[in-house]
């Protein structure tokens, strides 16, 4: 890479089309590009077709639709897309709300120690999954669990957290937005910074409520930073793997079974690539209805 | 007070109005920022404390004195040590390329005019929304099978380099870079490597410590890629290492507080000491583990 060539500007004008095409941003690329071809483009393109493969014969089998068939009257993997929406249409809203709060009163100019309150709310974002969940699981330990105590000392009924369905799905939902509504605090107020002040005082001197502020000015202006949270946070809980494997071990039943859980169940536990890989597509084409959907609801002047 | 000019009186109705905003903010956000700091301080506190005590009716709150002891049974129950070795290795290996990659890329985007340009950004910004799920068996097949890598960093880091974000996140950096500067250096016979790499690199110093936060973050906490291509205790990162242990129920929990506290201290701390970089990287682009 010390012998890049030098740069086409110094060749003479009446050499070919070869000696004019300028070789450095090639060979700067070349080293991601390689990488890129190899470990994400292909296998992109490889997973699909292998989801038209019978993988469980191990040898070439013949393509066919059997894996797609399969998934419709499966219903291990209603389960597990059903567990999976529910968690995305309660937990994605819930942190989103918070988050918005949250980056609103951290960039007030009232706030009095605004760097610790920063610090305890930004904290959980350097947390492992594997180390929250664990810390969670814990936590919520239905006979030893702090939670449980609490409930009890404030002489509220425990609850049988990790082995019933609705609870574990609860603990589940309320892990992630303690680990991820920190991140998306950072985003927002970094958008939150980006509106300029003269606008609120503009808006208070024609008398507008800091309520009427909030919604007339603050959330439309925020709408792009929102837009970026909303479909990070949607591919991120469409892929849900760590937190249902290690706090409730899709448990109890296949209760909180998640497409993640379900597609390393299929992929790295039966070893049947096929179906795994028709999991995978249907997380992705998820993934690219909400998009375009939330593109079209939320992102009209992008 | 009754012979005040009138126009003060909207002010003084203000500063009470923003007491009684401020009083309320501090009551609602006071107790909500503890909840959020609470698993931490378990955490740590736990670590200090055997399972007797970390079940008995009255959990501690405080720190007791058997880290050491729970050491001791988290290393001989899953050679802790080694997976920390294994996760630092990892991880920096993962950093220095991918930024090293990521920065090239991103340099060669920003900052030159190519036949093909917009073809390949364009296939680049069209994976970007793409599941990792996606793509991830047929990099096992081709990590384990195809290459025979299982059990080895680079299988752990090979897949990982082809990171969409960076590049984005990088290229944004040098477009910020003044042409003139670099045009200037080619005029006094500068290579295109000696441009990049003394005079670009050094102007987005910041973006590439936000980045390199980042990245070291993602790859020191990622869990289900070492999980899947790992697959012998001494390859262990420290993730897996530590969720083999708790779905079991006869390994302690301190042990697992100890590995859990191990793993996120440091972090707590650099978190503190750079925050603004932290913060900066994020806003600036993201990159999600």
């Amino acid at each position: 890479m010390t012998t890049a060539p030098r740069p086409a500007v110094t060749r003479p004008a009446k050499a070919g089309w070869w000696a004019r095409l300028p070789k450095a941003p090639y060979l700067f690329i070349l080293p991601y590009l390689l990488i890129f071809l190899a470990f994400w483009a292909w296998p992109i393109v490889s997973s699909f077709l292998m989801s038209f493969k019978d993988s469980r014969l191990g040898a070439a089998a013949p393509y066919g639709m059997a894996n797609w068939s399969r998934l419709i009257s499966d219903e291990f993997f209603r389960t597990a897309l059903r567990n999976t929406l529910v968690i995305l249409l309660v937990q994605v809203p819930l942190m989103l709300s918070l988050a918005t709060a949250l980056a609103v009163a951290l960039n007030s100019r009232l706030l009095r120690a605004a760097g610790w309150f920063r610090f305890a709310f930004f904290a959980p974002l350097v947390v492992g999954t594997v180390a929250y969940s664990a810390v969670f699981r814990l936590l919520f330990n239905t006979d030893f669990g702090i939670v449980n105590r609490a409930l009890t000392s404030l002489g509220l009924p425990a609850v049988d957290w990790l082995n019933q369905s609705g609870p574990a799905m609860t603990v589940l939902i309320l892990a992630m937005t303690w680990r991820w509504t920190g991140y998306n605090a950072i985003i927002l107020l970094a958008g939150l910074q980006g509106i300029s002040e003269d606008v609120y005082e503009a808006a208070s001197i024609d008398g507008a409520t800091p309520w009427q502020q909030f919604w007339k000015i603050t959330l439309p202006l925020l709408r792009p930073s929102l837009l970026f949270c909303l479909v990070l946070s949607v591919i991120g809980t469409l892929q849900l793997f760590t937190e249902p494997a290690l706090i409730t071990n899709s448990g109890p039943g296949n209760a909180t079974m998640t497409l993640g859980t379900y597609l390393y169940q299929q992929g790295f536990r039966s070893f049947n690539f096929g179906y795994a890989s028709a999991i995978a597509y249907t997380v992705a084409a998820i993934a690219a209805i909400f998009s375009v959907v939330q593109l079209r609801l939320f992102g009209r002047d992008e | 007070m009754t012979t005040a000019p009138q126009r003060t009186a909207p002010q003084r109705s203000r500063k009470a109005r923003d007491r009684i905003s401020a009083t309320w903010l501090h009551v609602l956000l006071i107790p909500l920022a503890l909840v959020f700091l609470a698993p931490l301080w378990m955490m740590l506190v736990f670590s200090t404390h055997p399972e007797t005590a970390i079940f008995s009716p009255n959990p501690p709150l405080w720190f007791g004195g058997a880290f050491a002891e729970n050491f001791r049974g988290l290393q001989a129950d899953t050679n802790f040590l080694r997976a920390l070795l294994n996760s630092t290795v990892i991880a920096t290996m993962y950093t220095v390329l991918s930024m090293l990659l990521t920065s090239m890329g991103g340099y060669a985007f920003a900052k030159f005019e190519f036949p093909g340009k917009n073809v390949l950004f364009g296939l680049i910004l069209a994976t970007l929304t793409i599941p990792t799920f996606v793509t991830i068996i047929p990099q096992f097949i081709l990590v384990a099978r195809d290459l025979k890598m299982s059990n080895t960093y680079w299988a752990v880091i090979l897949p990982t380099l082809a990171n969409t974000i960076g590049i984005f996140y990088m290229r944004q950096a040098f477009l910020t870079v003044p042409t003139d500067l670099l045009n200037a250096a080619r005029i006094d016979g500068a290579s295109e490597w000696r441009i990049y790499w003394q005079i670009a690199l050094p102007i987005v110093r910041p973006a590439l410590a936000a980045l390199a936060i980042l990245l070291f973050l993602a790859s020191w906490n990622d869990y289900l890629w070492p999980l899947i291509v790992l697959t012998q205790k001494d390859s262990y990162t420290m993730p897996v290492a530590l969720g083999t242990l708790v779905g079991l129920t006869r390994v302690s929990w301190g042990g697992i507080m100890v590995g859990t506290a191990i793993a996120t201290v440091p972090f707590l701390a650099l978190f503190l000491a750079l925050q603004r970089h932290f913060v900066a990287g994020i806003a600036g682009g993201a990159v999600k583990d």
